[in-house]
């Protein structure tokens, strides 16, 4: 497709020329660099609570970000409006923060390669709302039917379409549509009244609707939801103190992005304010560990085709057979400190500055056999499901928390244990890593990332691995 | 862009809907300036400036809802808004407890509520970043120990919200904000460690000097060098005004109205009952002048007020919207909260835990070994069942001092035994954000570490 044909010029009318001079507009005062983010979001929601579908709502967002570098400075604006007047604005606005005479030539843009990881011809933000509301109806009729100790269901359903376009003063001129869609459930269970338990469910990527249909249906998250519930009605007590924990397959991948992939975001090392800083080539987790941040994977939640600054993402190995190989980098810091880019600039929104973020972060699988992993393991905590995570990158302390786990008891999977949070060192808890399975999975397609006030859709896998030692935070 | 009428908008968008088949309507347009100045290394990082400004619309026809919202305020953007809105009735059920507050609910409290104040509009750029440099110069300078930093930074908002309905309400208020914070970075061996302070007013004369923000966010971070993990064990703990704000989070997702009537929190059937200590008190009041949660109506048009939530640890209210008020059988109690889009989910006023009236010295003065918590992280609390854990860093008491700095730990329990079990508050309460609570102690919990 032709840059003419794309949405920004279709709709608006935005011209390759009217960039170049707003870039030119940009770097007026003397800055090294400018890029312009123009997105146009829409979005919509369906949820439904107590068997009622009780809310929908979509919505538009517009606007374009104008950003400029000058050495380590940078200069940022934005306009919800994007008439001509209103961006220039902007852009005199960010140009503020370099003051002398323009010093980079004329821009000319040129139109970037293609690729696209997410052929989703119809996205499903544009498929009509009562097919998308059947959605949420089968998933509290499944979570309900699940068991008769189920007494409370609800269930979400988001999509979005985001149409971007970035122009850089390097040249770089590339634009995206990136479909997004999830589904999540919980359901509440009770025994006889007493306390009640709730599991969570979910899942989705940049996918068509037929991906709920045909792939990973409502059903499917509902029973996985109403499940965890009723387990947990038996739970006892966890335990406190440091044991030998394992980690199932999918989701439980979060550890990565707590313990290692904060860590290894180009802003922090450029600074040294990571725990992190300063140990490429160096030893930082077991030799059967290989992390990596891939950017590429098809219809992935974390996948992009370009990053929010305009780049390509990749495939980047963070960590090699235990050694630390590289950061991710944005932009800013790969123009300060000369590392290559890795496609990993990301922006929550046209109102917010880009920087180095994590895609699709995972664990290569091992040679171990599952089964053989839990029966190596005299007394531990099995964790298949999680919650949220959290890390201090300076001190590299990360805790993430278990939803379902049980107790390891000479070998076996026993009793299901209450929520307890599990905490560790970065650059020091993967060392610990004994066995890992050759079971890799991708977790459904649910994770959000937080940084500085920014959230990013995000993936995260692992294969079953153990880990022979960590503080789970129960209370017995 | 004081200029702009969105008052008149906001009941020019409710009228639409209204001639679009919608039985009912209600509108909010917001708009806001924000600006933040970084500064890393006494150098400047980024400026950031920008303006916005938006609109959400929920209607009903009967007993069904929808609701949309746009940025695109122009005459063809807000027409394709109500459309959406009113298709969107459509898909949903019909809800029998759906609709406005009635008519009497709504109004709005008078006199000035202090939320904005006009000096942090047209503050010179050079002195904003003076601002940020002067605090971060402060830590970098404090002790030797701080060897770098992740910077300081000072910001302001100036924003309007306005809302009409089909009931006749349309309010308006401004409201202004700035704030100014900086994150050390301290070394010793091979011990780095972080922490942060910040001042923030609704004014920039309200705001505390950068010198005292940068001197105590550099004592922070110093204390926490040389951090080790302890022994497992079941010890009193001490949360810090910082993080006992975060037990008073727990407490409102637990009184809020919607976890209420859907049974997912431990609080859910216990008004009247005694649900912790005789020494709490816990008050949500949104009418105090100058403070972060306060505001003259709510997000659905009702005035604000001061609800007790917690009277010498009996239950005496939930923390409701419309909504989840009439599932109860109960009255609003004016925490209305949304976003532009959706309905009205449930927030705070000004939340806080009255003061007790022993000084935190002397809390700590009296444990022989104990925790002093000064940071939480993680997710670890579940409101359904009150299951609390979470990973903490901090001091470890020993003979009543504070003896030597803690991390890699976790500290559990569980919200109703926590609750029973607060044995101290102090008198220490200090109104830094929407929730406030001084030093609080629980009787025993468990740190989990080696």
């Amino acid at each position: 497709m032709l840059f003419s044909e794309s949405f920004f010029p279709q709709r608006f009318g935005i011209t390759t020329r009217d960039l170049e001079n707003y870039l030119a507009e940009a770097l007026a005062q003397g800055g090294a660099y400018a890029d312009l983010y123009f997105e146009y979001l829409s979005s919509s929601s369906i949820s439904i609570d107590e068997s009622i579908v009780k809310s929908a709502s979509q919505g538009v967002s517009l606007g374009v970000g104008v950003r400029v570098i000058a050495g380590e400075r940078t200069g940022y604006a934005y306009s919800d409006d994007l008439s001509p007047e209103k961006i220039r604005k902007a852009a005199r606005v960010a140009a503020c923060i370099a003051a002398g005479p323009a010093t980079v030539e004329k821009v000319s843009l040129h139109e970037s390669g293609r690729r696209n990881l997410y052929p989703v011809l119809t996205a499903p933000t544009e498929t009509a709302f009562a097919e998308r509301v059947e959605l949420v109806k089968r998933a509290d009729r499944a979570a309900r039917a699940y068991d008769a100790r189920v007494f409370q269901a609800q269930a979400t359903y988001f999509d979005s379409l985001r149409q971007v376009l970035v122009a850089t003063s390097d040249g770089v001129l590339s634009w995206d549509r990136q479909p997004l869609a999830r589904l999540n459930v919980a359901a509440l269970a009770r025994l006889n009244g007493g306390t009640p338990q709730r599991g969570h469910a979910g899942g989705g990527g940049r996918v068509e609707l037929s991906f709920f249909l045909n792939d990973k249906t409502p059903e499917h998250f509902a029973a996985q939801a109403a499940r965890e519930a009723i387990v947990m009605l038996d739970a006892v007590d966890a335990p406190a103190g440091e044991m030998t924990v394992v980690l199932g397959p999918g989701w439980p991948g979060i550890l990565l992005h707590e313990a290692v992939g904060h860590g290894l975001e180009a802003d922090f090392n450029r600074k040294g304010v990571s725990a992190f800083s300063g140990r490429v080539g160096q030893q930082v987790a077991s030799r059967l560990c290989t992390v990596i941040d891939d950017g590429t994977i098809a219809n992935r939640r974390g996948s992009l085709n370009v990053d929010d600054e305009g780049h390509p993402t990749g495939r980047n190995v963070l960590i090699e057979n235990g050694i630390l190989r590289g950061y991710l980098q944005d932009k800013l810091s790969s123009r300060l400190t000369g590392a290559a880019e890795t496609g990993s600039g990301r922006r929550e929104s046209y109102a917010h500055i880009p920087m180095p973020r994590m895609t699709n972060t995972f664990m290569l699988a091992g040679e171990s056999d599952p089964a053989e992993i839990i029966r190596s393991v005299p007394k531990g905590l099995y964790c298949p499901d999680f919650g949220g995570g959290q890390v201090d990158i300076t001190s590299g302390n990360f805790v993430f928390s278990a939803a379902e786990s049980y107790l390891i008891e000479d070998g076996r999977v026993t009793r299901p244990v209450r929520n307890a949070t599990l905490i560790g060192n970065g650059p020091e808890a993967l060392k610990y890593v004994s066995m890992v399975g050759n079971d890799l999975k991708l977790d459904e397609g649910i994770g959000m990332c937080g940084k500085e006030g920014q959230s990013v859709p995000v993936g995260v896998g692992i294969p079953t691995i153990r880990i022979d030692r960590m503080t789970v935070g129960g209370t017995a | 862009m004081t200029g702009n009428d969105y008052s008149g908008l906001a009941v020019e968008i409710v009228r639409q809907a209204l001639a679009a088949g919608a039985t009912d309507a209600e509108c909010t347009v917001s708009e806001g300036d924000e600006f933040s100045a970084n500064v890393r290394l006494r150098e400047v990082e980024t400026l950031k400036e920008a303006g916005s400004r938006a609109a959400g619309l929920r209607i009903l026809r009967g007993r069904h809802t929808g609701s949309a919202y746009t940025s695109d305020l122009s005459g063809d953007g807000v027409r394709h808004m109500v459309r959406s809105a009113i298709e969107l009735a459509d898909i949903t059920t019909e809800d029998p407890h759906a609709g406005l507050p009635d008519s009497g609910e709504l109004g709005s409290i008078s006199g000035d509520l202090g939320m904005f104040c006009g000096d942090v509009e047209g503050l010179p750029t050079e002195l904003k970043i003076d601002m940020a440099r002067r605090a971060e110069d402060a830590a970098l300078r404090a002790d030797p120990r701080i060897t770098n930093s992740d910077g300081a930074s000072f910001e302001t908002h100036v924003g309007r919200h306005v809302f009409a309905n089909s009931r006749g309400f349309a309010g308006e208020y401004r409201s202004s904000y700035c704030s100014l914070s900086t994150v050390p970075v301290a070394r010793e061996g091979e011990s780095m460690e972080r922490d942060y302070w910040y001042t923030a007013s609704r004014g920039f004369a309200g705001l505390e000097k950068p010198e005292d923000v940068g001197r105590i966010a550099a004592a922070r971070t110093v204390r926490r060098l040389g951090a080790r993990k302890v022994e497992t064990q079941k010890v009193p703990v001490v949360f810090e005004p910082r993080t006992a704000r975060s037990l008073l989070d727990n407490i409102f997702d637990a009184v809020h109205g919607g976890a209420i009537y859907r049974n997912e929190s431990f609080l859910a059937g216990k008004l009247g009952e005694r649900v912790a200590s005789e020494s709490l008190t816990v008050i949500d009041d949104g009418t105090i002048p100058g403070l972060f949660g306060t505001s003259p109506f709510d997000d659905e048009g009702v005035p604000t007020r001061r609800t007790v939530v917690i009277e010498k640890g009996v239950l005496k209210s939930y923390l409701l919207n419309t909504y989840t008020a009439r599932k109860l059988g109960l009255r609003t109690t004016g925490n209305a909260s949304r976003g532009l889009a959706g309905n009205a989910g449930v927030g705070n006023g000004n939340l806080y835990i009255e003061r007790g009236v022993a000084p935190p010295e002397q809390i700590i003065a009296g444990i022989r070994d104990g925790f002093y918590v000064t940071e939480l992280i993680g997710f670890g609390v579940n409101i359904v069942t009150g299951d609390y854990s979470r990973g903490a860093v901090g001091l470890w008491i020993r003979g009543g001092e504070l003896a030597f700095p803690v991390s890699e730990v976790t500290i559990a329990g569980t919200l109703p035994r926590m609750l029973m079990d607060l044995e101290a508050i102090g008198s220490d309460l200090e109104f830094r954000g929407s929730m406030a609570a001084p030093t609080l102690m629980v009787r025993e919990m468990t740190v989990g570490g080696k």
